[in-house]
C-alpha cells in the first residue's frame, strides 16, 4: 500500500522534474522561458501521435524531445535573434502551443494507449521502488548530469558565466547567444520529455490542455530550487507528493472537504513555497538567493 | 558599403503604428497557409472570419460585445506591463468578478430592485481586485514573483467558481446541471441595440479606455508608470514609490477584469456557468500588445481580435475550421508583433 503510494509519487513528480530541469538550464544561461507550458503541450501531443502512428514509445519519447525543441527554437530566434521581450515570447509561447497541440492532438482524442512499460534493470529490480518506466529513469539521471555539468565541467562554467555575466562572457571570447540557444533548445527538449511522460505514462491518452499548469508549477519549482538541481529533484518530489495526497483524499472518498478544494492543493501550495522561500524585497538578498544575475534581460554583442 | 545595426535612440513615431499593421499582414498570410494544410480554402475562410462578421447588424454586435471584456481587461494590463508588473492572471479574476456579483444577484433574488446591478457592478470590481490584491501583498512585501501567484490564483478560481454552481449555487429547478439560476432582469445590462444581445458594457470599456488613456498621458501617476518601467533608477530618484505602482496597476488591472467578469454574466450568459469565456483573460494579454500597450491602440486591437472569435465561430459553422486555429492564429499574431519589434529598436545604418 505505502510502496504503491510512493510509487505513484514518483509518477507524479517526473513530469515536474524533467520540465523543471530543462528551465534550470535556460535560467542558468540567463534566459527566462514562460513557454514551459505550451513546449510540454507539444511534446505531449507529438509523443502520443508518434506511438500511436508508428506503435514504438521510444519513437514518441524521441518526437516529442524533438518537437519541444522546435518551439525552444521559435523562442530562441524571437528572443535572442530578434532580441524580443522574453516575458511576452514566452506567454506566446505558451498560447501557441495550447493552440497548436489542440489543432494536432484533435484526431487523437478518446484512444488510450498501453502505458509505457516499467523496465527491469539490473540489481534496481530488486528494490520494490524502482521499477519505473524508461522516463522516471531518464529524469534521475538527467539530474546527475546537470548538477554535475553545472558544478563540474568547463562547459558548465561558461554556461553559468553567461547568465551571470554576459558581458564579461563575451569579452571573454564567448559566444554568448549562441550558448544561450543552445541552453534553450535543451530547457525545449526537457519540456518535450516532460509532455511525453504526461501522455505516454502519467496518463496514457491525449487531452486537450492536459499538463493542466504543470509547466507554471515547473518554472515555481526552479525558483524554489534556488537554481540547485538537487534542491530541484527535493521539490518535484515534495509537489508530486502533494498532488498524489489530493488526489488519494478525493479518492478515498474523504467527504468532510469538496474535490475542488482538494484539487486547489497544488496550485495554493506553490503560492505558499514561493512565499516561505521568498528573499524579500531587498534585491542583495535576492542575488545571494542564487537568481542568476542576467535572467531575463536581453544580451546584444556590441560591435 | 557596409552595413551597421545599432540600437535607436528615438522611436520615430509612424513607425510604431506600422508594425501591428505589417505584423497583421503576415498573420493573414500565415493563416492562409494554416488553412491550406488543413485542407480548407484559404480565401473562403479568411473572408468567413475577417469579412463576414462585418457585414450584418448582428456580426458587428456581436463584434462590440467580444471586444468589451478583451478591452475592460487589455486597458488594465497594459498599464501594468508598462510598470513591468505581469498580472498574467487575469482569467482568475475574471472569474471572481464574475463570482461576487453574481453572487449578489442570486441573494438578491425576486427583490427587482434598481440597487441590484450598481451593486453586482461594485461587488465585481471588488471581487477582481481581491484576487489580484494577493499577487499584489505577495511582491511588495515578500518579493514572491506576481506572474506564477497570480496564474496559480486563476486555477484556484476555476476551482472555487466549479464547486459554487456544483454545491451550493446550484439552480434548484435547473435539473442537476452544473449552472446557477437564470438571473432576473433586474440583474442583467440593458441592452443597447434593440434585438441584439449587445449591452452599454461596450460603452463603459471605451469609456475606461479614455480616462485610462488621459491617466497615461497627463497625469502624474501616468508618469509614474511609465518611469517605474522604463527607468526604475530614475523613478526611485524621483521619489516614485515601486510598491505603490506594483499595487496600484494589479488593483486596476484586477478591478477591470472582475468587472468584465461581471458583464459577462450580467450580459450574454445570465446566469453563473462553470466555463465563462473561451480565456479572454490570457487573449487580452495578445490584445494589449497589439494595441502597443497604448489604450487606443487596444480598442482597435480589442476590435480585430474580437473579429477573430467571432469569424472563428463562423468559419467553423460553415467550413468546419477547427476552434483551435483561432488560438493558433492569435499566437502567430503576437508572434510577429514581437518579431517585429526590432525594428523599433533597432535601425540598419548604410556606412560609406
Amino acid at each position: 500500500m505505502i510502496a504503491a503510494l510512493l510509487a505513484s509519487v514518483i509518477t507524479a513528480a517526473t513530469p515536474l522534474l524533467l520540465a523543471a530541469l530543462g528551465e534550470l538550464v535556460v535560467e542558468r544561461a540567463g534566459v527566462l522561458n514562460l513557454g514551459v507550458e505550451g513546449m510540454m503541450l507539444v511534446g505531449a501531443v507529438a509523443a502520443f501521435a508518434a506511438t500511436s502512428v508508428t506503435g514504438s514509445p521510444a519513437l514518441g519519447i524521441l518526437a516529442a524531445a524533438v518537437a519541444g525543441a522546435a518551439m525552444g527554437g521559435l523562442f530562441a530566434a524571437l528572443t535572442l535573434g530578434l532580441a524580443s521581450n522574453q516575458v511576452a515570447t514566452g506567454l506566446a509561447l505558451t498560447i501557441f502551443g495550447i493552440g497548436l497541440s489542440a489543432l494536432l492532438g484533435a484526431g487523437f482524442v478518446g484512444h488510450p494507449l498501453p502505458p509505457l512499460p516499467k523496465l527491469d534493470l539490473p540489481f534496481f529490480e530488486q528494490l520494490p521502488l524502482l521499477r519505473q518506466d524508461a522516463l522516471v529513469y531518464l529524469s534521475l539521471a538527467a539530474t546527475a548530469v546537470v548538477a554535475w555539468f553545472l558544478r563540474r565541467t568547463r562547459a558548465g562554467l561558461i554556461l553559468r558565466a553567461v547568465g551571470e555575466s554576459d558581458g564579461s562572457a563575451h569579452a571573454l571570447g564567448h559566444d554568448v547567444l549562441r550558448i544561450r540557444a543552445a541552453a534553450v533548445l535543451f530547457g525545449g527538449a526537457m519540456a518535450g520529455l516532460a509532455g511525453a511522460d504526461l501522455s505516454l505514462a502519467y496518463t496514457p491518452m491525449w487531452v486537450e490542455d492536459m499538463t493542466a499548469g504543470r509547466g507554471w508549477i515547473a518554472l515555481a519549482l526552479v525558483v524554489f530550487s534556488a537554481w540547485q538541481p538537487w534542491r530541484l529533484l527535493l521539490g518535484a518530489y515534495l509537489f508530486g507528493g502533494i498532488t498524489i495526497l489530493q488526489l488519494y483524499a478525493q479518492g478515498s472518498g474523504f467527504s468532510a472537504v469538496p474535490t475542488q478544494f482538494l484539487a486547489m492543493l497544488p496550485y495554493l501550495a506553490t503560492i505558499l513555497v514561493l512565499t516561505m522561500i521568498s528573499p524579500g524585497i531587498s534585491s542583495a538578498k535576492a542575488r545571494r538567493f542564487g537568481a542568476p544575475a542576467c535572467l531575463g534581460k536581453p544580451f546584444r554583442p556590441a560591435s | 558599403m557596409r552595413l551597421r545595426i545599432e540600437a535607436r535612440a528615438v522611436v520615430p513615431g509612424w513607425l510604431l503604428w506600422l508594425t501591428p499593421v505589417v505584423s497583421l499582414v503576415c498573420t493573414l498570410i500565415a493563416a492562409a497557409l494554416l488553412f491550406i494544410a488543413l485542407g480548407k480554402p484559404p480565401g473562403a475562410t479568411l473572408q468567413a472570419i475577417f469579412l463576414t462578421p462585418l457585414l450584418s447588424m448582428q456580426g458587428l454586435s456581436e463584434l462590440a460585445l467580444k471586444a468589451s471584456p478583451l478591452l475592460l481587461i487589455a486597458t488594465g494590463l497594459a498599464a501594468g506591463f508598462r510598470a513591468g508588473v505581469w498580472n498574467i492572471g487575469a482569467e482568475g479574476q475574471l472569474i471572481m468578478g464574475a463570482i461576487a456579483g453574481g453572487g449578489v444577484a442570486l441573494a438578491t433574488y425576486g427583490s427587482e430592485s434598481a440597487w441590484v446591478l450598481p451593486a453586482m457592478v461594485l461587488a465585481g470590481l471588488a471581487g477582481g481586485m481581491a484576487w489580484a490584491a494577493v499577487p499584489a501583498l505577495l511582491r511588495t512585501r515578500f518579493g514572491v514573483n506576481e506572474i506564477l501567484v497570480s496564474l496559480m490564483l486563476t486555477y484556484v478560481a476555476g476551482l472555487f467558481l466549479s464547486w459554487l454552481v456544483l454545491g451550493p449555487w446550484k439552480d434548484p429547478e435547473g435539473m442537476n446541471f452544473p449552472q446557477s439560476r437564470m438571473f432576473e432582469d433586474s440583474a442583467l445590462l440593458p441592452t443597447l441595440v434593440e434585438g441584439t444581445r449587445l449591452n452599454i458594457g461596450i460603452l463603459i470599456a471605451l469609456a475606461v479606455a479614455g480616462v485610462a488613456s488621459f491617466v497615461l498621458r497627463r497625469t502624474v501617476t501616468g508618469l509614474q508608470i511609465r518611469t517605474v518601467g522604463e527607468a526604475p533608477a530614475a523613478a526611485r530618484y524621483a521619489g516614485f514609490s515601486e510598491s505603490g505602482t506594483v499595487w496600484a496597476t494589479l488593483l486596476a488591472s484586477g478591478g477591470l477584469a472582475g468587472l468584465a467578469g461581471v458583464f459577462e454574466v450580467a450580459g450574454p450568459i445570465g446566469q453563473l456557468i462553470p466555463k465563462l469565456t473561451p480565456g479572454y483573460g490570457f487573449t487580452a494579454i495578445v490584445v494589449a500588445f497589439l494595441g502597443r500597450l497604448q489604450p487606443v491602440g487596444i480598442v482597435l486591437a480589442a476590435a480585430v481580435v474580437a473579429l477573430s472569435y467571432i469569424g472563428g465561430d463562423n468559419a467553423q459553422v460553415e467550413l468546419g475550421l477547427p476552434s483551435a486555429a483561432v488560438g493558433l492564429v492569435q499566437a502567430l499574431l503576437l508572434f510577429f508583433l514581437l518579431a517585429s519589434d526590432v525594428v523599433l529598436r533597432f535601425r540598419v545604418r548604410v556606412l560609406a
